[in-house]
């Protein structure tokens, strides 16, 4: 072995040296700083939060609280607490919460009870080719417009629609425009946001489970009950929340396929618009957030936000 | 095995995924209260069997019989075997107890009859303190035992268990083949237990079956399997050995046809010092390898053909020079097994 010369300073340079630059002083001393560095990440994220978010919920609440003058129609700034009673104890706020509250729990609840054997088939059935396309054939309602699909239903529906048509041989008859029509569209609508999270958690359950079950000696319905069943339920609440809220919040199905029937939503529209009074209107959206507060309060009791 | 009906019998079991066929005219007797291991490597057949026996898959044809009653059409939940799973198939969401009573739960046992046997049965893995715990609080070892506890609470007639140890660290594995043994001595029941392990199969098993490509090569006892192995393939598979084909048999054993030598039964000298051995070949040493109890020696004989030769390493080890020095190996004619040409079964 020869020893080899000095390398030249130009072939040195193949592997640059740490040069303390500004950018990689400062990586350094994140890199030292967790805590820094955590707050730095997330400070963007929560400004949004704050602003679009907890911001607007306190406006809301702040318009409620307010009034509007009967002469000139402006808002006048005096606390009061008027509105927030008046949705409290007027009967036309009472019935039309419960209406809303009965068709978003009928809705949420026809939309699990198609969810839960479609999603089945989907994650543990089909094969993978099958799985797929159906995925895609849930997915694809979603690129229409939701204008559409409730004007495609209010066909559908129609006097000598195509649900007449088809169920006319048996003696049945469309329910006409009304609360049902209301229920199957919006049920319609919100299907692919419930078939999706539950078909996710029942991915994440492992077939060797479902052949342990069988194996101790579990039937089908047992393994479905005791297994399956707990397992996939945050997903289930998942996708109850989805199409629970959308359907409290909906008034534009309602008007469309509903007949004379009214929702919160229309409650909110007619007073930010016709009525002109927006801290009423504030004041009934109030509702429908009390509701969804309560309800992921009576969630969470069940433990299923544990696993989410 | 005479006379007694055999815990499990399988006759002309096939199973095919498409034109694959994965288990291929299997005929198999395990006798009641047996250790019995299906050893192979994977894809060989030997969980699709296990599945077929727990009745996850149906065969393509074949039938399988547990202690005489044809269980070929019955579902998982109506035969009486149980599994253990290789990713163990806890259940996430409920207790170690839970877990447990799980089987006696969809039999309709009462909360608290099924709690008191859980409990037993917990104990008898060393258990009996985790019961409230959930899986997810378990280590490796601690789920695998859980899984046992699990499978055999039910009282199957049959236990399968499917690489049950192949996710645990040596140490444990061993551990935990020590356990499986006892456990299954006194349960009294028959344990399938499938491995791609061979010395797994060979430490636990009472018998063997070898699977390759759908078929059983070899059935036996370990030390048939290991010292008298049937074809090539298991000679293979089954430890290390030297596969002498047809000419290489000639020169060195004068024997036709191909033959197999295990590396502990060849000994060992520097050449030129005496050597007790029916046949003898001179070499050099390629390669020493120290692999703690023994020496692997791989050794390029003048014939041509490199051999692999073990010596334990004991006082009595003869020294040899390392890479390069020349040596004389030599064998017993009683340690050269013939192999069968591959493909032919021969059942000692």
């Amino acid at each position: 072995m020869t020893v080899d010369a000095p390398a030249p300073p130009t072939r040195r340079a193949v592997v640059p040296q740490h040069h303390l630059t500004v950018a990689r002083r400062g990586s350094v001393f994140l890199s030292r700083h967790p805590r820094l560095r955590l707050s730095l990440l997330l400070s963007a994220p929560l400004f949004w939060l704050g602003l679009v978010y907890i911001a607007a919920l306190a406006a809301l609440l702040i318009t409620a609280l307010w009034t509007v003058d009967s002469f000139t129609g402006q808002i006048s700034q005096t606390w009061t607490l008027d509105n927030i009673a008046a949705v409290l104890t007027g009967s036309l706020y009472q019935t039309v919460t419960l209406r809303t509250l009965g068709v978003a729990l009928l809705v949420t609840i026809i939309d699990i009870v198609i969810a839960l054997p479609i999603a089945f088939y989907m994650a543990k059935v089909a094969s993978p080719r099958a799985q797929r396309i159906l995925v895609i054939a849930i997915l694809m309602p979603l690129w229409a417009s939701y204008l559409v699909k409730a004007y495609a239903w209010r066909s559908v529906l129609s006097q000598g629609g195509i649900f007449e048509w088809l169920v006319s041989p048996f003696g049945g008859h469309s329910p006409g425009y009304g609360l049902p029509a209301t229920i199957i569209t919006l049920s319609y609508l919100w299907l692919p946001y419930v078939i999706l999270p539950i078909y996710a958690g029942l991915e994440r359950v492992p077939d060797s489970l479902l052949e342990a079950s069988g194996d101790l000696g579990g039937g089908t319905w047992a393994t479905l009950r005791l297994v399956v069943l707990p397992m996939i339920w945050p997903a289930i609440i998942a996708g109850s929340i989805f199409s629970f809220s959308l359907s409290l919040g909906d008034y534009i199905t309602v008007n469309i396929v509903g007949g004379a029937n009214q929702m919160l939503g229309n409650l909110v529209y007619t007073n930010v618009g016709a009525a002109n009074n927006l801290p009423l209107a504030a004041a009934i959206a109030l509702i429908p957030i009390l509701i969804i507060f309560a309800y992921l309060a009576a969630v969470r009791r069940t433990g299923a936000l544990n696993n989410l | 095995m005479t006379g007694a009906q055999p815990a499990i019998r399988l006759t002309g079991l096939t199973k095919s995924f498409g034109s694959v066929h994965a288990v291929d005219g299997v005929d198999l007797d395990i006798a009641p209260g047996e250790f019995f291991s299906m050893l192979g490597p994977s894809g060989s057949g030997k969980t699709t069997v296990l599945r077929l026996i727990a009745g996850f898959e149906q065969p393509t044809s074949g039938t399988i019989s547990l202690l005489g009653q044809d269980v070929t059409d019955r579902a998982p939940f109506d035969r009486d075997v149980n599994t253990v799973f290789q990713d163990y198939a806890l259940f996430p969401h409920m207790s170690v107890l839970d877990n447990v009573a799980y089987g006696l739960r969809v039999r309709g046992v009462a909360k608290r009859a099924r709690h008191e046997q859980a409990r037993a049965a917990l104990d008898t893995v060393r258990l009996g303190s985790f019961a409230d715990r959930k899986p997810s609080q378990l280590s490796g070892g601690q789920r695998q035992r859980v899984a046992l506890a699990r499978a055999t609470v039910v009282q199957p007639k049959v236990l399968l268990l499917d690489e049950p140890l192949g996710a645990l660290d040596l140490k444990l594995r061993e551990q935990m083949q020590v356990e499986l043994k006892e456990l299954q001595r006194n349960l009294g029941i028959t344990f399938i237990f499938v491995t791609h392990d061979q010395q797994e199969a060979l430490t636990l098993s009472d018998r063997i079956a070898v699977f390759n490509e759908g078929r059983i090569e070899q059935l036996g006892t370990p030390a048939e399997i290991y010292e008298r192995p049937a074809s090539p393939f298991v000679a293979a598979f089954v430890g290390t050995s030297n596969i002498f084909d047809d000419t290489v048999s000639q020169a060195l054993l004068g024997r036709a046809g191909t033959h197999s030598v295990r590396p502990e039964k060849i000994s060992v000298t520097t050449e030129n010092l005496p050597l007790s051995a029916d046949r003898t070949a001179a070499g050099v040493l390629a390669e020493v390898i120290y692999v703690g109890s023994s020496t692997q020696l791989i050794v390029d004989l003048d014939a041509g053909t490199r051999v692999v030769v073990l010596e334990q390493n004991d006082a009595r080890r003869v020294a040899t020079n390392g890479r390069g020095a020349r040596v004389t190996i030599g064998w017993n004619d009683s340690d050269i097994v013939a192999l069968a040409p591959p493909g032919l079964i021969s059942h000692p």
